[in-house]
């Protein structure tokens, strides 16, 4: 299902327009209190706005919530507690008139589907924070909904188990091709789940774009700051190395990134991202570099670490401790090192 | 059980207690527990203890039936919608505080003596509890459930059977259990007061006929009731709100 905003707002949200095309993943990321939850609830009809929603084209304010076939796992999951696991899972389809062994039947499938058919007859109060967000997953994906709705999902389980359920959530909504709105706060999550982020500040809509779009071209200084002000360098010139991996020249340095093929115009990495060593680190001379600090700059818990390497400036981010550890001051020589693994790349079909 | 009959020890050392010192200092007004017993005997043969008590439990049973149904109603309603809680609230916050008993002279003149006065106090008694602790139930429902439910497909009508009343029952059966006891309170004082017949009746005619045992007797029985009714709310509690033990809203 296609779903458009025109101008909707309320107290909140202010002339938010987008739209979210069939089957896609939008992000809408943001800082806390930015009006995410709120744009959500609006989406599902439970809070009032002015403007207009439409649903494939058709307008669908005057629909109630239980008409705009939606699937919303909250952020607390608002699992009935008086309900079982399966209980919980079966709502949307007792709704709709389902009942007996063809119920149960399809409860069984989406327990089994999300991992956990074990958990059939506890009630909610008994199940782990892992658990609860699986069964809430499965009970707003059970009644086919055409949009799912998703507030910050796995903000209350671990990193470990929240990285699993992403895959596993990214999954089954490309099998199933529900348009998807997920929200969150989290930057890797935005960029993990996303075919495109919406950026929402203070109840406005500060760019809309591809997570590489938002990175690489970011539309104002607020967007910038959101994404950490990442180092991004414009690419002069590169060479492939072996399938995945090209080696690129970025004025003063050289990096080995991965490639998927294509051109590649722009490359980043987070400030987060990027590790010092006073001393030559062992190991490949792949992607480290000899420099010397510029400035250190104190920014609330963290400090920003500023690292002249030939005529380019790189940002890296250090927690305090490690700096004194380290002995880093401004003048010093140091190593900078950047994984593979973290490094993006803005590729462009030849010729554009 | 073996719980249950570490608490009948304390029974039996106070009927030990009671009958020792009825021996050491007899009494025609004190009579010890056999005498008692005897009597209660006696009373359940002839049937007087049998009818006071289907007569008494008969008007608590339909006024607590009609004050927790109307109690609960109202408390749905205005749970339910903002309009009549802002309209009535303000009535009833003066209504409430005033004890069932308070309305037994009004009651009398209105109603007259006889078998509608028990079960209009015992209607006042309970409505009012059920009907605040019906109203808190619902309030206190998370408005996100509520929201839950509605955006799984489920209309107001099903919310409210499905979502809302299940969680708003641990407050309501909660009221109910406390009124169920009160209610035999009441029915007990407006029988010794109005009524000629019940448990009441019979305590206060025993009283005109210094028959300290025949009181004693419907004392003890008062309390079996009250504790009987109180176990079969803590029953329906028990098997209704199985889901609440590590629950909290």
């Amino acid at each position: 299902m296609e779903v458009q905003l025109e101008n909707v707002e309320n107290s909140i949200c202010k002339g938010i327009s987008l739209k979210v095309k069939s089957g896609e993943i939008l992000v809408i990321a943001g800082r806390t209190g930015a009006g995410k939850t709120t744009l959500l609830n609006i989406i599902a009809g439970l809070i009032p706005y002015k403007g207009r929603i439409l649903f494939d084209g058709k307008v669908a304010d005057h629909l109630p919530p239980e008409k705009r076939q939606i699937g919303y796992v909250f952020q607390n999951q608002l699992l009935f507690p008086h309900m079982k696991v399966w209980e919980n899972v079966a709502f949307p389809l007792k709704v709709k008139g389902f009942k007996g062994e063809a119920l149960k039947e399809k409860v069984k499938e989406a327990l089994q589907m999300m991992g956990i058919g074990e958990l059939w007859d506890r009630y909610p109060s008994t199940l782990s924070g892992g658990e609860a967000q699986r069964v809430a997953l499965a009970r707003a994906i059970i009644g086919m909904p055409k949009l799912l709705l998703l507030d910050e999902p796995f903000s209350k389980v671990d990193l470990g188990t929240a990285k699993r359920l992403r895959l596993h959530l990214k999954k089954i909504q490309r099998e199933m091709g529900i348009t998807t709105l997920f929200v969150t706060h989290n930057l890797q999550e935005a960029f993990e789940m996303g075919d495109r982020i919406a950026l929402l500040e203070e109840g406005r809509i500060q760019q809309i774009g591809t997570p590489e779009e938002l990175l690489f071209s970011p539309a104002n200084c607020s967007v910038s700051s959101y994404f950490g002000n990442p180092n991004v360098f414009w690419c002069l010139g590169q060479k492939g190395l072996s399938i995945g991996v090209a080696q690129v020249d970025l004025g003063s340095f050289s990096l080995i990134v991965p490639w998927s093929g294509k051109r590649i115009l722009k490359v980043a990495f987070f400030p987060w991202n990027v590790y010092l060593s006073p001393d030559p680190p062992p190991g490949p001379k792949v992607n480290r570099f000899k420099g010397r600090i510029e400035s250190i700059e104190r920014v609330s818990s963290l400090t920003k670490v500023k690292v002249q390497i030939g005529k380019s400036l790189i940002t890296v981010d250090m927690e305090e401790s490690n700096l004194r550890e380290m002995e880093l001051r401004e003048g010093k020589e140091v190593y900078v090192i950047i994984p593979l693994r973290w490094i993006r790349t803005f590729e462009v079909e030849d010729g554009v | 059980m073996r719980k249950n009959l570490w608490g009948l020890i304390p029974i039996g050392i106070a009927l030990l207690v009671w009958e020792l010192f009825i021996r050491l200092n007899p009494h025609a007004l004190w009579p010890g527990p056999g005498t008692v017993f005897l009597t209660f005997i006696g009373l359940l043969k002839s049937g007087e203890l049998g009818i006071a008590l289907f007569k008494s439990s008969i008007r608590v049973f339909l006024g607590l039936f009609l004050g927790t149904s109307f109690g609960f109603l109202l408390g749905l309603l205005m749970g339910t919608r903002k309009s009549v809680e802002l309209w009535l609230s303000p009535l009833l916050s003066i209504l409430y505080p005033i004890p069932a008993l308070g309305w037994l002279p009004l009651l009398i003149l209105w109603l007259g003596i006889g078998e509608k006065l028990p079960i209009a106090l015992i209607f006042l008694c309970s409505f009012f509890p059920v009907l605040y602790n019906t109203l808190r139930g619902i309030k206190e429902v998370p408005q996100e459930l509520i929201w839950a439910s509605r955006v799984l497909g489920a209309s107001k009508l099903r919310t409210l059977l499905q979502v809302v009343l299940p969680l708003a029952l641990p407050n309501i059966l909660t009221g109910l259990r406390l009124e169920a006891g009160m209610a035999w309170r009441t029915v007990l004082a407006s029988e010794m007061i109005a009524i000629p017949s019940g448990i009441g009746a019979m305590m206060w005619k025993a009283e005109s006929l210094m028959r300290v045992d025949v009181i004693i007797v419907a004392l003890g029985v008062l309390g079996l009731a009250c504790f009987l009714s109180e176990r079969v709310f803590i029953w329906l509690e028990n098997r209704c709100l199985k889901w609440k033990s590590s629950w909290k809203m």
